[in-house]
């Protein structure tokens, strides 16, 4: 890897740098070791503490009660959060003041607060089951957000496609469903599968409102068999377990971002996009997949 | 009336909770965020994996994993703390990735000429990213880290979860108490949020219009 920030390395500094890493990994090592041998010292690693990992048992309710419900709840809020953002986007753009003032104000509302406090009031507003807390409040909080991202994908789209499909004789509402948001969607998408990852790590919030999930699957059994004993074990298979899935997705996200359609402009269009959006792992993951100029990591289509 | 003058000390009480330890994981965050983007665009490719791998890490861990470690598993470990503690600490591994990536973002931003110029008039690397490549990623960086604080503030509200006193758990206790109330609650601690954020978002806006003009 080179970069413009500084030459490439000669001999000398080679070699400094091949010391600086040694010293840091030396470091790291030590410091690792100690954790483990810290750990080891606790008892952590003893056999007594991971035997019940041989029982099927225990997977299946980690799989059955845990990870399959965590999956669930975010696949059915996603679809749920992509129509909603969708109609959000097309609403809030109307011009008719009457809806796109009540939709802005709403989606403001929406946005500003914490996904958890809108799936704890859900519960108890409208008496529902955990579970359908969890969902609608991923997919109301995540809609708004989805919403603003096609909203300025529509935005940041060239005035010609909208007046030539006025031009064809469609209707304002008809140029803005089969000319503008389809392309405001593909330019989009690497946006909302990233915030579709988010969506999946806040399922775990469920574990708060009281939903059996992943999270609070882990922690009954963990108490069951005794928390003093296996909280460990299990929250580090558990940790294993959303480390997978999220890896995964994220890496498709990256991989979807990297192929995108339209080149700058639409990239342009999802930078923009990052500015308005309040989610950190959106641009986060923006900054990562979408630097125009970047340099430091070869634009950084992959992190790693 | 009666429902007003308890609910009030308590709601300040959560809010205040919540303010503070915005302001602590702020504090902390932002300063880590700092060290880990700058070990990823430094030439020393240890330095670079080692923060590459904590953000992948954290980044991809949801956030009630990370005070679940801290609040449950740690303390079982032998390391003891208040929970105050505990879930600043959490709060800020797991922002400071987010506080380095928007930095990084902000570095990228700056146009390629510049740092080549800087470059070609022979400027070492710490020259180039001090006196050039820095002075203008800072414009491009603070709507970016707004963003993040805006992510940091509603996140706060798992703390809530966790036996904190902030603004979600208030919510809790006084539609437990006042379940006859439960909209009046959950407008009043949903304003408390939007108090900060949006005015927040708003500032962000400005500054990134700004920023686009002169670029």
């Amino acid at each position: 890897m080179t970069s413009v920030l500084y030459d490439a390395p000669g001999p000398k500094a080679r070699r400094r740098s091949l010391i600086a890493s040694l010293v840091t990994g030396a470091v790291l090592l030590a410091a690792l070791g100690w954790v483990v041998a810290t750990l080891a010292g606790e008892g952590l690693f003893d056999a007594e503490r991971w035997d019940i990992f041989q029982d099927p048992l225990v997977w299946l309710g980690l799989w059955e009660r845990g990870l399959l419900v965590t999956l669930q709840v975010a696949a059915l809020a996603s679809v749920l959060a992509v129509l909603l953002g969708s109609v959000f986007a097309v609403l809030r753009l109307s011009s008719v003041a009457a809806i796109r003032i009540p939709v802005t104000i709403v989606l403001e509302f929406f946005r500003g607060m914490p996904v958890l406090l809108m799936m704890f009031f859900i519960l108890i507003l409208f008496s529902t089951s955990q579970y359908w807390a969890v969902v609608l409040g991923l997919t109301v909080y995540n809609g708004a957000i989805i919403g603003e991202a096609l909203r300025s994908g529509i935005v940041a789209l060239p005035k010609g496609q909208r007046e030539a499909g006025l031009a064809l004789g469609l209707t304002p509402l008809k140029a803005r469903l089969l000319i503008e948001f389809p392309q405001a969607f593909r330019a989009m998408t690497p946006i909302i599968v990233a915030q579709l990852v988010v969506l999946l790590k806040d399922s775990s919030l469920g574990y708060i409102v009281g939903l059996r999930e992943l999270v609070r699957e882990q922690r009954l059994q963990a108490e069951f068999f005794g928390f003093s004993q296996y909280g460990f074990s299990f929250f580090v298979i558990t940790l294993g377990m959303f480390l997978v899935v999220n890896l995964t997705l994220s890496w498709f996200a990256r991989r979807l971002a990297s192929r995108s359609p339209g080149g700058r402009r639409s990239r342009r269009a999802a930078r923009a996009a990052i500015g308005e959006n309040a989610d950190t792992t959106v641009i986060a993951t923006r900054g990562a997949t979408v630097g125009e100029a970047g340099w430091s990591d070869g634009g950084g289509a992959d992190p790693h | 009336m009666q429902f007003l003058i308890e609910s009030g000390d308590v709601l300040l009480e959560g809010f205040l909770g919540t303010l503070r330890m915005l302001a602590l994981t702020f504090v902390l965050a932002v300063p880590l965020g700092i060290v880990l983007a700058g070990m990823r665009i430094s030439p020393v490719p240890s330095l670079r994996w080692v923060a590459a791998g904590f953000t992948e890490l954290l980044r991809n861990t949801p956030l009630t994993l990370v005070f679940f470690l801290l609040v449950f598993v740690v303390p079982r470990l032998g390391v003891v703390v208040d929970f105050q503690v505990s879930a600043i600490v959490a709060l800020t591994l797991y922002t400071a990735p987010f506080y380095a990536e928007a930095i990084r973002s902000g570095i990228n931003s700056v146009p390629v000429g510049q740092a080549e110029a800087a470059r070609s008039l022979g400027m070492t690397f710490t020259q180039t990213a001090r006196f050039v490549v820095l002075p203008q990623a800072v414009r491009s960086v603070i709507p970016p880290l707004i963003n993040v604080t805006i992510a940091l503030t509603k996140n706060t509200s798992v703390a809530g979860g966790f036996f904190i006193v902030e603004l979600f758990a208030s919510s809790r206790t006084l539609a437990n108490a006042y379940a006859d109330q439960t909209i009046a609650i959950f407008l009043a601690v949903a304003l408390c949020y939007l108090a900060v954020t949006i005015p927040l978002g708003r500032i962000a806006d400005r500054l990134e219009k700004k920023v686009a003009v002169l670029r």
